[in-house]
């Protein structure tokens, strides 16, 4: 094991944090999330491509990094989603739920404060909630939606991108809080 | 079991939010019933704030805009520069109002032309997902809005409500590729089924290979989804090119051409007319509409408006006579004398039937006195009425009378006599005006005693 391999395979530091996250932050940066995603494309449609609900999920389960908080976390942000959706309820849950439960039990592993961790499982976990929500559409809906595997690949290193410094943002915002 | 509980107790709990959630999903799906509860929850909560953006972002837009502008202003331009910016805020405002008033004036007009009663409604935020392509509007359920309503604008089509709540509601957009809407294209009157594709065109299904379309012709609404009106525009062809079964025919909607900022829900759908256009040519000739001249209405009606048939006007014309030689139809034993036929006018009305001397080339018909003493009341003038105007008859063709005919038979003679000479009338006399016949290719009427001999034949 090289040394760079156990400086990623330590205990989670953004545990340490994580009882100061107000309760009041988990509800309302979520909903602005969902709420950019909703409103921000109307203006700027480029920004389509941005999935900060994701994003969100991914950062509270690995900060928190119990999987039971996140996979439910993760379920309340998908079923909103799925609200404002013309889905039935529950597909962004499923998909969202074991993002944040995944995401979790990775927390336990990795430093997940290392940039290239993050840069990594933001772009793995945009892309296995692309990925899994069309099969969750063609199974459960029977929708024959196509999957465009390259662009939901640019897109995941774009969100992925994103994604570093919205953690920083965030890590920050917790430990004010 | 506890110990399988406690040493997967993540997965446990896992498993079983996935499962419900599963379940929920399968049952939302199986009994298409929605979970409202949490759907107005999450509308509630977002779209108020969603609206209060809106109105933040309309009214300072325009000043952050500005300002950022007028950040490099040089010093010895500032005073100018100033005054530039006063008439950039002013011109942007009144750019904007001018807008704004542009297009509520036009929605406006289309609400008070249009006969669907509407309700104008504002684009205040997308949905939710990566294909879907849905909105909300800042209209709901306080506003009489229900799911399934259309959504339009002046241009055409531009969705349907899929869900309405108190204060807001969820329009599918036409792009969306869950979409699908029944469309007839103007020229052709090609009917088929409009697509969404998740891009700006849509697609139109279903058109067999072998019906023909023109790039630039229109779509409207046909009406048969029950869910938009008949006859709003919907888009022109971009591209139909052939597919395996059916043509690919791509439209590009009219209806979102300048982005979907205010539109209208349709409460109450009136179906209209798919403007008419250049209708495609039929390939075979059509006699143009006939002329409406009232010169050759007859001038026996005897009142207008009352008698619109040829078996009206010939009962008042016999009534006439009737009266003026004071006889009463239907009175009298078999054999009793009847009107004297031959002082009748025309059929056609040429002359009114108080007239002195007959019309010229009338040649008086001494069959229908038989007839008249033995056909009741009604029938006597339907028979004679097809005589006068007609050249003279051989005798085999003439009608028998049959003194015994049983009176409660007295109506059917006439009308079937009454039908039959307005087609035996045609040849000899000046045409009837029908006023809502369209023009039909029919055969040359044949001249002569033809249609009168048959016709005698059959009434017999």
């Amino acid at each position: 094991m090289t040394e760079y391999t156990e400086r990623i395979l330590t205990e989670n530091p953004r545990k340490d944090a994580a009882d100061r996250f107000r309760l009041v932050w988990l509800v309302v940066i979520p909903l602005i999330a969902v709420l950019s995603q909703v409103y921000v494309p109307r203006f700027i449609p480029f920004l389509a491509y941005l999935e900060l609900p994701l994003l969100i999920t991914v950062h509270f389960a690995l900060s928190r990094g119990g999987p039971i908080p996140a996979l439910f976390y993760g379920m309340f942000i998908g079923l909103v989603q799925d609200s404002l959706s013309h889905q039935p309820i529950g597909m962004y849950g499923i998909v969202k739920t074991l993002v944040g439960y995944f995401a979790a039990s990775v927390s336990m592993r990795f430093d997940v404060q290392n940039p290239v961790v993050t840069f990594i499982l933001g772009f793995f976990f945009y892309f296995f909630h692309q990925f899994f929500y069309w099969v969750l559409s063609r199974a459960l809906l029977g929708e024959t939606l196509a999957f465009d595997a390259q662009q939901t690949l640019i897109f995941g290193l774009l969100n992925a991108a994103v994604a570093l410094p919205l953690f920083r943002v965030l890590d920050r915002l917790r430990v004010a809080g | 079991m506890d110990f399988f509980l406690s040493r997967y107790r993540h997965l446990t709990v896992l498993l079983i939010v996935i499962t419900a959630q599963l379940v929920l999903i399968a049952y939302q799906v199986k009994t298409s019933k929605d979970i409202p509860l949490i759907r107005v929850w999450a509308v509630t909560a977002v779209t108020p704030v969603e609206t209060g953006l809106e109105l933040v972002r309309r009214y300072t837009w325009g000043f952050v805009e500005d300002y950022f502008v007028l950040l490099g202003v040089r010093s010895q331009n500032e005073k100018l520069r100033r005054e530039n910016g006063q008439l950039k805020i002013e011109n942007n405002y009144l750019k904007s109002e001018l807008s704004t008033a542009d297009r509520a004036r036009a929605l406006s007009v289309f609400e008070a032309r249009s006969p669907s009663k509407t309700v104008a409604a504002r684009v205040i935020g997308n949905g939710t997902g990566a294909n879907s392509k849905v909105v909300f509007v800042d209209r709901g359920s306080t506003s009489g809005v229900e799911s399934g309503m259309a959504v339009v604008t002046p241009d055409g089509i531009v969705g349907k409500v899929l869900e309405a709540y108190p204060t807001a509601s969820l329009v599918m957009l036409i792009t969306d590729p869950t979409f699908a809407a029944g469309v007839v294209s103007q020229k052709n009157r090609v009917h088929g089924t409009l697509k969404g594709q998740g891009h700006a065109e849509c697609l139109v299904d279903y058109v067999q290979n072998e019906e023909h379309v023109d790039i630039g012709e229109w779509f409207y609404t046909s009406g048969d989804d029950r869910i938009f009106p008949k006859g709003f525009p919907v888009g022109q062809i971009t591209a139909a090119p052939n597919g395996k079964t059916f043509k690919e025919i791509y439209v590009s909607p009219s209806g979102m051409q300048g982005g979907t900022e205010e539109v209208l829900i349709v409460l109450q759908a009136v179906h209209q007319e798919v403007p008419g256009g250049e209708v495609a040519a039929p390939g075979y000739t059509i006699l143009p509409a006939p002329t409406e001249t009232t010169a050759q209405t007859p001038q026996g009606t005897p009142q207008a408006g009352a008698s619109a048939t040829d078996a009206d006007r010939l009962r008042a014309i016999y009534k006439d006579v009737g009266v003026e030689q004071k006889h009463t139809y239907g009175e009298g034993p078999p054999g009793t004398k009847p009107p004297d036929f031959t002082k009748i006018p025309s059929v056609n009305g040429v002359l009114p039937p108080n007239a002195a001397s007959q019309p010229p080339g009338t040649q008086p018909q001494p069959a229908p006195a038989h007839a008249a003493q033995a056909q009741p009341a009604q029938a006597q003038p339907a028979q004679a009425k097809a005589i006068p105007s007609k050249p003279p008859v051989p005798a085999t063709a003439k009608p028998k009378p049959q003194p015994s005919a049983p009176p409660e038979t007295d109506d059917e003679p006439a009308a079937v006599t009454a039908a039959d000479t307005q087609t035996a009338d045609q040849p000899a006399g000046p045409p009837v005006r029908k006023p809502s016949s369209p023009p039909v290719m029919r055969p040359a009427p044949a001249p002569g005693p033809t249609p009168a001999n048959s016709h005698r034949d059959t009434s017999q």
